[in-house]
């Protein structure tokens, strides 16, 4: 008491406000049993518990019926109760076989689609959530901001030049090569201190895009005829090409990234309070943001790897939920990952049906659709709160 | 999972504090920022339990000494000392059990709701035993800063001086013994004021370390135990306001004539410049 000369005046101010002075030197239980204010109402418990709750099943659901028609669908139609029967079949839970040629289509072709259809939309709209998250910045998009076109210039020079140092890896690892380093360069030349302004951002996109399609004109004007049909197919982003190694390929990256990024959801939360405070808060923001441009570029580059570019599935898919059910990422990670995954079978069915016989690219087809989104948001980010600065 | 099992893993809590003991500390403390001395040699200790008020003119140094003491910013020369040992040698997530920061102006990249924001304030008490009260120190927190009445809106949505005092709430709700607040009433409206610092008296009177920077000289003089006033990078007097804020003193740091005199019913001074009319 004595080396602290006011502190009668403190409590005494404390006692004439009305407020019950606590003696000096808590400790921990009592700090941490609340000294404030004990008789407050409880805080409401986070806003959309049961919302996120029942979004996540309805996207799973929607999921599993897109994929199931997906597999049905097609030249050769299979009624949905033979697709879950063959499924089943082959699980030893019952059902039954296909026939031959049914069994074929379904198991050599349509199934190995379907399945990348799902790697692949969870992978971009995963790293969609994410880059905005480490951005804090909703327009920060792999596609947008030039990572797919850094992870293609991997994969078409590994096309070009005829790779197979990794064997079926060898594409995957080049276009994870690529889209880390690009993830990097964005990175250091986008940021100043602590901040990324979006202008910034989009022009280093701009920058970055163009750079790596210039790359990429290199390689094809360098390759011969049947590299060059090779390369441009792919570039358009397709599905077209799946097969079962196909999908092993991008597997243990697609994989390992979704699985480790739900465990940056709460620190991603917190760095949208900006750099200091999220510090403040006890996260380690270097360390947080190295991690995840690592999980971003295992991401994209495995989407990258087997479909081509397919921009706006990671920007439009977090956009939606986060419109639909907040921002927190504990709901928005996975649920942009099952989002992002919903939306990619549903457009692979679309460009393999809409101009039968033919096939529309897919890549194409999430851009003719994405790109109206972006005026959109674009206009709806004006008029909300005078565009961004 | 995983990231749970390791939470608390190494983590030292904090223990509870003594009245008067010295919780922050800053020692012969130089700053540079960008080639530019911004402190220099500055002594200065934030005890247990008192209010003390950082006060002085633009460009003094005041959030600069603020930052430092939060850990934020590099000594160029001397150290700064938090719960007993250098500010470097605790890891992000202990300094965040330690100390709580109000940041001049909140932000914030997405559109999250009032109560999400308060309830970030918990975060670092994720995986300790405290972690059962973080309902119950959002709530307080809520109610002290009378931001209860807009938990469901979007923090974007607010006016200035409503996402001042969300911030604020944040900080609460965090339960550091240390609270670092960097102009805490700048965006407040005359009771908002009165209230944020009673909230400071009242942290004082349990136990923690306040440090504020102000503006306003009378709320410094009324509710502060201590207050130092910098003065180009070099603290050029600390001690109660009653003997700090010398008229003499103030006109000479702040190059403006001002006058000091007691209020007529409480006798703690009041700052006026010295006006003619």
């Amino acid at each position: 008491m004595s080396t602290l000369p006011r502190t009668e005046t403190a409590r005494d101010r404390a006692v004439r406000d009305g407020m019950t002075p606590e003696p000096p030197g808590t400790d921990d239980a009592t700090r941490a049993t609340g000294t404030a204010d004990s008789t407050a109402p409880t805080a409401s418990p986070a806003p959309h518990p049961r919302r996120t709750a029942s979004l996540t099943l309805g996207l799973a659901l929607a999921l599993l019926l897109a994929a199931l028609l997906s597999a049905g669908t097609g030249a050769y139609e299979i009624p949905l109760g033979d697709v879950v029967g063959s499924l089943l079949h082959q699980l030893h839970l019952g059902g039954g076989a296909l026939d031959r040629g049914g069994d074929s289509v379904l198991w050599q072709v349509r199934l190995p689609r379907v399945v990348l259809a799902v790697l692949v939309g969870g992978s971009l709209g995963c790293a969609g959530a994410l880059m905005q998250g480490v951005f804090g910045n909703p327009l920060a998009e792999p596609g947008v901001i030039g990572i797919s076109s850094g992870a293609a210039v991997g994969a078409v020079g590994a096309l070009a030049l005829g790779l197979t140092f990794l064997g079926n890896w060898t594409v995957p690892a080049c276009a994870f090569a690529a889209g880390l380093l690009t993830v990097l360069i964005v990175y250091a030349l986008a940021r100043s201190g602590g901040r990324t302004e979006v202008v910034t951002l989009i022009l280093t996109g701009i920058a970055v895009n163009a750079f790596a399609g210039a790359l990429i004109g290199l390689f094809l004007f360098f390759a011969d005829t049947a590299q060059l049909s090779q390369i441009t197919f792919w570039q358009l982003g397709s599905l077209s090409q799946a097969t079962w190694p196909k999908v092993l390929a991008v597997l243990p990256c697609a994989l390992a990234g979704l699985a480790v990024a739900p465990r940056y959801a709460r620190r991603l939360d917190l760095l949208a309070l900006g750099e200091r405070p999220a510090r403040h808060l006890g996260v380690e923001v270097e360390r947080l943001r190295m991690a995840l441009v690592l999980v971003v570029a295992l991401l994209t580059a495995a989407a990258v790897a087997v479909a081509g570019v397919i921009t706006f599935v990671g920007l439009l898919v977090p956009h939606l939920l986060r419109m639909a059910a907040g921002p927190g990422h504990r709901f928005l990670i996975p649920g942009s990952a099952l989002g992002g995954a919903l939306v990619l079978v549903v457009a692979d069915l679309a460009a393999r049906t809409v101009a039968q016989p033919a096939e529309l690219p897919l890549g194409v087809l999430t851009a003719l659709f994405g790109s109206p989104f972006f005026f959109w948001l674009l206009r709806r980010t004006r008029r909300k709160q005078g565009g961004w600065a | 999972m995983i990231g749970k099992l390791f939470a608390g893993r190494g983590r030292r809590l904090p223990r509870g504090t003594v009245a008067g003991q010295p919780y922050a500390r800053a020692e012969a403390l130089t700053v540079r920022l960008g080639g530019r001395t911004v402190l220099r040699g500055v002594e200065l200790t934030a005890r247990a339990g008192e209010v003390l008020a950082l006060v002085g003119p633009n460009g003094a140094g005041k959030s600069t000494l603020l930052a430092a003491l939060a850990a934020d910013l590099p000594a160029a020369g001397g150290a700064v000392h938090i719960d007993g040992r250098p500010a470097v040698d605790w890891s992000a997530p202990e300094l965040a059990l330690r100390r709580s920061v109000l940041p001049q102006s909140a932000a914030l990249s997405f559109p999250f709701t009032v109560a999400e924001v308060v309830r970030m304030g918990r975060a670092p008490w994720a995986g300790t035993p405290a972690a059962d009260a973080d309902e119950g120190a959002v709530a307080a927190a809520m109610a002290a800063t009378e931001v209860a009445g807009f938990a469901g809106r979007p923090f974007s949505a607010l006016s200035g001086g409503e996402r001042a005092r969300v911030a604020l709430a944040r900080v609460l709700a965090q339960r550091a013994p240390l609270l670092l607040l960097d102009e805490p009433t700048a965006a407040l409206d005359l009771r908002h004021q009165e209230l944020v610092l009673g909230i400071c008296r009242e942290r004082a009177a349990a136990g923690d370390a306040v440090v504020a920077v102000l503006h306003d000289l009378g709320l410094a003089a009324a509710y502060a135990d201590r207050a130092a006033v910098l003065h180009d990078g070099v603290l050029a007097a600390q001690g109660p306001p009653a003997e700090v804020f010398t008229a003499e003193l103030l006109s000479r740091v702040y190059r403006q004539p001002v006058e000091v005199f007691g209020h007529p019913r409480t006798g703690i001074p009041l700052v006026m410049p010295h006006r003619d009319r």
